[in-house]
């Protein structure tokens, strides 16, 4: 976004590490840093979910389930976190129910990016009547209060990834294109779009390689805003009972299956609400500090 | 100012027209899978086709399009499969409840996250504003269903002094009321707090009010008569369009603390498969939710004497 004087050529700087240095930016926010921690934490311990969980998180102890007729130590260890209504390791059970939700979230999020943004690219860089259609189509789709959009179309397809998947993309699809076409608008009219247009080049090239790359910094924000979005989207519908079907792990699951017990139980759902609060908190701080981080400058 | 607010109208109506082509295709197109909903799985194959002969669905696409719209307009849905009675006698007592609902969350979500903005807005960068954004930040990351978990064991379990659940099975209680919008308000409040505090941020910044300061105006008059005048423009906006937020939210704080809302009801229509339930209830959030962000957009116009009427 810098201006370039003209006469000096400065030396194309290497990709990765200015990549590298937009990532260690965050470290000026503290809230940003306190975000990043809280997201490493997760995406950690979803990779190694299978050397953390100290138990297979399908697997029931039965003397759990009718309790105590048997000493923790012949499964080989304790219970961190209790076992639930199943006799079922809660610790095991969150740690993979981690490795689902970053799985199926930020795949979610990144279709819904695509569509979002070869609309919102269209929309603002062809102006005229590509822009009137997919910005009525947007509406009508932003006009749905979006929990009533997804009990819709998953009562309708049925409840399974894939749907929960195609369902976020075509919920808040629109909601990007908005974004992007706001910002497509404002930079369409630049000096490099105009010298890209005079070089002849197309209209792919200039939308994708000069317009995108530009509008990538509220972009990114809102990439992990949205994400925050779609973590708890997915848990909603496990917990309303449209998500991922049972015995898996899931954390929106977890607590609508051991909810009924709260009230003589309450670790069996009290954890996995840490899970996913914590996982969000952490979205939701690293956009803020992204945020902060791309005002000062 | 009338063509301003025809050409407003005439565009909600076209909006309400396209999203009941879109739930006409979504749940009602396909006739055989309306046949199983309502027959129920086990039905033969000659049944499901008497009915859908004698229910019309053999009739092209755009014919039942138009007759479906105009029983949905004469406020005929059709019958409830699972309560076996006019849908229209189940969903309008569940509405006022949502609204009774929705009602107390607004009274005090509003008038909390609009302190809160101001409070923090008006001295931007103080350990006031910081300590007031990051608790935003913090209560709108905890999910509903999350946050309905942890006040229930705080209160219910721990504490002992409220329901945990809000059936309202020996009439209206008050205190059943307190846990499900104390969630919503939890959830909800951040939003407009973070709106309000930018908006006001940016009036303290504007001329007119270094003015009023250097005219030597006590601080809180700059504040009251001056500033928060403008700055309440930007979040009328967003606190109309919180009805549409709260169309979602209630959906699983209803189901959460069992209140007999129109969240719940839409809940079990889908759970239940009841079809023409589901309908209904989507054309009613729709025209909720459209009709709201009409009243946004007049408002803030006739709000905002920077807007001309075109």
């Amino acid at each position: 976004m810098t201006e370039q004087t003209a006469g000096s050529i400065p030396r194309r700087p290497n990709k990765l590490i200015g990549m590298l240095k937009g990532v260690a930016l965050i470290r000026e926010s503290v809230v940003g840093m306190v975000g990043m921690g809280l997201i490493l934490f997760w995406v950690i311990v979803a990779i190694l979910a299978p050397i953390l969980a100290p138990y297979d998180p399908l697997v029931q102890m039965t003397p759990f389930a009718t309790p105590f007729t048997k000493a923790p130590e012949e499964f080989g260890g304790t219970f961190w976190l209790g076992t639930d209504h199943l006799g079922r390791d809660i610790l095991s059970r969150i740690i993979f129910g981690a490795q689902r939700v970053l799985i199926y979230a930020p795949l979610a999020t990144f279709c819904a990016y695509a569509v979002g943004i070869a609309m919102g690219l269209a929309a603002g860089y062809k102006r005229g009547w590509v822009d009137d259609v997919l910005s009525r189509i947007g509406d009508i789709i932003l006009s749905f209060p979006i929990l009533v959009l997804y009990v819709v179309i998953i009562t309708t397809f049925g409840a399974s990834g894939i749907n929960i998947i195609l369902a976020v993309t075509f919920a808040s699809g629109p909601g990007i294109m908005r974004i992007v076409r706001g910002l497509v608008l404002d930079l369409r009219n630049r000096d490099y779009v105009a010298a890209a247009q005079t070089r002849g080049e197309s209209a792919w090239y200039i939308m994708f390689a000069e317009i995108l790359p530009n509008a990538r910094g509220p972009l990114i924000v809102d990439a992990c805003l949205r994400l925050g979005y779609t973590t708890i989207t997915i848990g909603v519908l496990g917990f309303l009972g449209l998500g991922l079907p049972p015995p898996d792990p899931d954390w929106g699951g977890m607590i609508n299956e051991t909810r009924a017990m709260a009230t003589f139980a309450p670790h069996m759902t009290i954890f996995p609400c840490l899970a996913i609060s914590s996982l969000v908190l952490g979205l939701n701080l690293l956009a803020d500090g992204l945020r902060e981080v791309s005002l000062k400058d | 100012m009338v063509i301003f607010l025809a050409k407003r109208f005439a565009f909600m109506l076209l909006t309400m027209l396209a999203v009941s082509i879109l739930v006409f295709l979504l749940l009602e197109v396909n006739g055989e899978s309306v046949a199983v909903k309502v027959l129920g799985p086990y039905s033969s194959d000659e049944q499901r086709r008497l009915w859908l002969e004698d229910n019309g669905y053999f009739e092209p696409a755009y014919v039942r399009y138009f007759t479906w719209l105009g029983s949905m307009l004469a406020g005929d849905f059709g019958e409830s499969i699972r309560f076996r009675v006019p849908v229209a006698e189940v969903l309008w007592p569940r509405l006022l409840n949502t609204a009774i609902l929705g009602g107390m969350v607004f009274l005090i979500m509003v008038p909390l996250s609009l302190t809160l903005g101001v409070l923090a807005g008006m001295r931007e960068g103080s350990a006031l504003d910081r300590t007031i954004t990051v608790g935003a930040v913090i209560t709108t990351s905890i999910p509903e269903f999350a946050s309905s978990v942890l006040l229930g064991f705080i209160f219910v379990f721990w504490l002992g002094a409220l329901p945990g659940t809000s059936g309202m099975t020996e009439g209206f209680d008050l205190s059943q009321m307190v846990l499900p919008v104390m969630v919503l308000v939890l959830y909800g409040f951040g939003y407009i707090t973070r709106m309000m505090r930018a908006s006001m941020a940016e009036v303290m910044q504007s001329a007119y009010i270094r003015t009023a300061n250097l005219k030597g105006l006590p601080y809180r008059r700059v504040i009251l008569k001056h500033a928060l005048r403008n700055a309440l423009i930007a979040p009328f906006t967003v606190i109309i369009l919180q009805i549409n937020w709260l169309l979602s939210g209630v959906i699983v704080v209803e189901f959460f603390f069992a209140y007999n809302g129109f969240g719940r009801l839409l809940l079990e229509a889908s759970l239940n498969q009841d079809i023409y339930l589901i309908q209904a209830c989507a054309m009613v959030a729709v025209f909720v939710a459209v009709g709201t962000q009409t009243i946004a957009d007049i408002g803030y116009t006739y709000l905002n004497p920077r807007i001309r009427f075109t």
